[in-house]
């Protein structure tokens, strides 16, 4: 492989570069614009985080303190929203902006007037999310996942606003996927055929298929719950011929490969940093792309498996429940794979890599749990508890946002032309480590004991269990401070980056200087 | 980080396998409650078992090689027997699983030959009981009182999981659950029985256990419902069927009685001290979760009641939502849930407390006349 970047750089790039806000306003720079997502990303985590710790706060002892029962119910549902398209997804946005040009060798993403409007309208959908919160009646209170007719004719006039939001979050997703497409097909560097792409290449471009399907679904919930209130429609009031549960079908038809959206790119990131770090070629490349595919194809068939109390007849659940048993396989052959690639390796333990690692066990500690919540008949014991709240955080919070940590401290140097705080960010690790799992294990026992999920309050034998995943969450929200202090602490200086600060990386993205040239790749590198 | 995990994870091991633990699923009291325990703990010693092997091999390449010792990385990224082996050996591991798991459910949605019908009607925040072919049903609520909930009383033993009126059931009996809703979603769940059944409204949903032993069993609602979501118990006392026989028979005499009661009641009057008192606790048990105890609702969700124009001048309109409800919002026809003594009763405290004043009385019959409507 070689490189041209650095030929550049005694060009003068103002003329073209404004100051200033406008520089931000108007950037049509990928590495701009993925700094802006990664930035809004780590805002939102900070506010959807805050808003869980006024839930831990209210659980933290039996009876009602801080808030009133309305209120907690806005907290998880705008903490949920939050997380979701506000937090996690955006990120990997940012993180697909920053590098996926970068990897592939071209000197931006494809569409680059339509990457800066898919990232400005997002402040724009939160804050009307947010702003809701303040009107009269509240904001959302019927869970993330808007159940109908709970979020129809049971919810307060702020449900307009919510569904306008949503629709935003979703035109924006839906620009960003077209980007990742159309770059990956057509700027692809002379000789990177689609099997020498880098595997988060490959995991964003699957991402990318899976939202462009998903979302216009989602958005077909919204608009439905916003004519069912509004506009005397009855999709979801069987009182004039509709269902309710209909809703849960479409919901979840786009939520299931939603949550696989949020974990690909992880798996992505992850297949990047573990061979870097064992200082070996991943194991099994073209079977990672493979079980990739498979996943995101099953993930279409499995989406009422958070459906099995509702009724469904018997032959149904059965289809859903070995079509979920199912995907484990393929998710099996990557933590197989990953393991593999350390087998026999040259290992260090850089904190890209502690994240990575916490990373494969605490994603396949959730993975055992979806096994779990996949036999229908237990399922209906687990279902609506804190055993399923455990789940989803392993995968989302030690399974997503772990990633996504991991690739900020990965590319960090790359990005700012610093090396990060090493110390502060392995305070960062241990100290996320051990809070994730105090604040996260214990929910399987307080759901298994039978504790429902979006409670206010609970019985008082949940007590002693509530306190303790209390504790965990405050340390969490603590520890993530650290993180701001290292990121910023690197931004600001630190020792200066070579262009490969890492012995074992691979990749196109460490050929060119840290940091990385505000233009990369104009003309494209050779890739053999 | 790596010893710590492990430890946890096989910490729990034994805590989950210990039977009355209440860190683990119950055993319940049915056969198919028993049968979904050891399919939980069956998965999850499979899941122990695997993790054991994926967990360890990462922990054996993270001590022995590492780096700081000196190992120099091997080169090989491909092993296709390996491949195809990890991936027929889980598969095999699931087909075992999916044996049991599909017995179970097929014994789980098989309600037919049920004896004893119970429609269960979930709507915000109570549930509601109706035996078939049997005169009796009934509404049931919580019961752990407003000050415990504010922390003002210490809380009792069965906090948040106590009701008024619990649901009664036969044991060594088929009985069926036909599960709907009135509003909005809901979920009947007893995780003794290992009954979990959505409520949804404009539907019905069929379940069923049988009960191996007396005693008193405790669940709650399991799908998110509305503010008081969690404030909707379900209590379910099992008597030996005799027992049961005795029990339905003298509420079907009660039920009975007060039918000719509220007969005999047409014609009379209550004071107002009599009905303000009543129609206070009226009010708070079925009324002040919405429109709030100061009668002032939460802007914006539920109505005010003080002052308004309805409250102040519009009699007839006023008893009408209440025993009628109002389709497409979250108020309730009170008609079928309170008698008309109550309704009476209510109605005139909500005319004349918090500076409403409106002197009016109401009467058990000026309310009939809205009832049937
Ligand atoms: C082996 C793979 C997995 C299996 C078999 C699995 C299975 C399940 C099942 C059966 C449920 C429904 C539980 C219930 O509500 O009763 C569930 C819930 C959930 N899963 Fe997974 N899952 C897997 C991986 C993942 C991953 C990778 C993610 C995301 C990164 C994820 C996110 C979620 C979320 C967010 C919910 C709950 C949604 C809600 O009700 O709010 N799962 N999973
Ligand atoms: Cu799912």
């Amino acid at each position: 492989m070689s490189t041209v970047a650095g030929e550049m750089d005694h060009h003068d790039h103002h003329h073209h570069a404004p100051s200033g806000i406008t520089r931000w306003l108007f950037t049509t720079n990928h590495k701009d614009i993925g700094s802006m997502y990664l930035w809004f990303s780590f805002i939102m985590f900070l506010v959807g985080g805050s808003m869980a710790m006024v839930i831990r706060a209210e659980l933290f002892q039996p009876g009602l303190q801080l808030v009133d029962p309305h209120f907690f119910n806005q907290m998880t549902t705008v903490h949920g929203l939050i997380m979701v398209f506000g937090a996690v997804m955006p990120a990997f946005t940012g993180l697909a902006n920053w590098m996926v040009p970068m990897m592939i060798g071209a000197p931006d993403m494809a569409l680059p007037r339509m990457n800066n409007w898919s990232f400005w309208i997002l402040p724009f959908a939160f804050a009307i999310l947010l702003a809701s919160l303040f009107m009269e009646g509240g904001g959302p209170a019927f869970g993330w996942t808007f159940y109908a007719p709970l979020s129809t004719t049971y919810s307060s006039d702020s449900t307009a606003l919510f569904v306008f939001s949503v629709h935003i979050m979703g035109i924006s997703s839906i620009m960003g996927a077209i980007n990742v497409i159309v770059t990956i097909m057509n700027m692809r560097a002379p000789g990177m055929t689609y099997m020498k792409m880098p595997l988060f290449v490959w995991t964003w471009f699957i991402t990318a298929f899976l939202l462009i399907a998903v979302m216009p679904v989602l958005a077909g919930a919204v608009t439905m719950v916003l004519t069912d209130k509004y506009f005397s429609t009855s999709f979801f009031d069987a009182a004039g011929g509709g269902d309710p549960v209909l809703f849960q079908h479409i919901f979840w038809f786009f939520g299931h490969p939603e949550v696989y959206i949020m974990i690909l790119p992880s798996f992505g990131i992850v297949s990047a940093i573990i061979p870097a770090f064992s200082r070996k070629k991943l194991f099994g490349y073209s079977s990672m792309v493979y079980a990739t595919a498979a996943i995101a194809g099953l993930s279409f068939l499995v989406w009422a498996h958070h459906m099995f109390t509702t009724g469904m007849p018997v032959a149904a659940e059965i289809f859903f429940m070995y079509a979920t048993m199912l995907i484990s396989v393929p998710t099996g052959v990557k933590v197989f794979n990953w393991v593999a690639t350390m087998w026999r390796g040259s290992i260090s333990f850089e904190t890209p890599m502690l994240f990575a690692l916490a990373f494969v066990i605490l994603f396949t500690i959730g993975g055992f749990s979806g096994l779990m919540l996949a036999i229908t008949p237990v399922d209906f014991q687990y279902h609506d508890t804190y055993f399923v709240v455990a789940h989803f955080h392993y995968v989302l919070v030690s399974g997503a946002i772990f990633s996504i940590m991991a690739a900020a401290y990965y590319w960090l140097p790359k990005w700012t032309g610093h090396m990060y705080d090493e110390t502060l960010a392995k305070w960062h690790f241990w100290c996320s480590l051990i809070s994730v799992n105090v604040l996260f294990f214990p929910m399987h026992f307080a759901g298994l004991a039978g504790m429902p999920r979006r409670i206010p309050d609970y019985s008082l034998q949940f007590a002693d269990i509530n306190q303790i995943v209390s504790i965990g969450g405050f340390a969490f929200g603590l520890s993530q401070l650290i993180f701001l202090a290292v990121v910023i602490k690197c931004v600001r200086g630190g020792e200066k980056a070579p262009a490969k600060p890492w012995d074992g990386a691979e990749g196109l993205e460490w050929t060119v200087p840290s940091p990385a040239p505000y233009h990369t790749f104009e003309t494209p590198p050779e890739v053999k | 980080m790596s010893t710590r995990l492990i430890t946890a994870l096989l910490a729990s091991i034994p805590l989950a396998a210990s039977a009355q633990s209440q860190l683990n699923l119950t055993q319940g009291v049915t056969e198919i409650s028993q049968r979904v325990y050891d399919l939980h703990m069956t998965i999850f010693y499979i899941c122990c078992v695997i993790g054991v092997i994926v967990f360890g091999a990462m922990f054996v390449s993270m001590i022995l090689h590492r780096k700081s010792k000196g190992h120099k990385p091997a080169t090989f990224h491909e092993n296709v027997k390996v491949e195809i082996l990890w991936t027929v050996i889980p598969f095999l591991i699931l087909v075992g699983m999916a044996i049991p798991a599909t017995k179970t459910l097929f014994a789980m949605e098989d309600a037919s030959e049920a004896e004893v019908t119970v429609l269960v009607t979930g709507s915000q925040w109570k549930w509601h009981y109706k035996y078939f072919d049997r005169d009796v049903e009934y509404f049931s609520l919580l019961a752990t009182r407003q000050d415990q909930i504010n922390n003002r009383l210490e809380k009792g033993e069965n906090y948040l999981l106590e009701v008024d009126r619990p649901l009664v059931l036969p044991t060594d009996t088929k009985v069926r659950f036909l599960v709907t809703s009135d509003d909005v979603i809901h979920s009947w769940w007893v995780p003794d029985f290992a009954v979990k059944k959505d409520a949804n409204p404009g539907f019905i949903n069929e379940a069923w256990t049988k009960i191996d032993e007396p005693g008193i069993y405790r669940g709650q609602c399991a799908e998110l419902c509305g503010k008081d979501h969690g404030f909707m118990p379900v209590v379910v006392i099992a008597k030996e069927p005799a027992e049961f026989e005795a029990w339905i028979s003298e509420q079907e005499a009660i039920a009975k009685a007060a039918k000719e009661e509220e007969q005999r009641l047409l014609s009379m009057s209550m004071s107002k001290d009599e009905l303000m008192e009543l129609g206070e606790r009226v009010y708070l048990g079925s009324c002040a979760a919405c429109h709030q105890p100061n009668g002032e609702g939460i802007p914006g969700v539920f109505p005010s009641l003080k002052g308004t124009a309805m409250v102040m001048n519009d009699k007839p309109g006023h008893i009408n939502i209440v025993v009628n409800g109002k389709a497409g919002t979250a108020m309730q026809a009170f008609g079928n849930q309170l008698s008309l003594r109550e309704l009476a009763a209510v109605i005139t405290y909500e005319r004349n407390a918090w500076g409403n004043n409106t002197g009016d009385l109401i009467q058990a019959a000026d309310v009939n006349e809205y009832l049937n409507k």
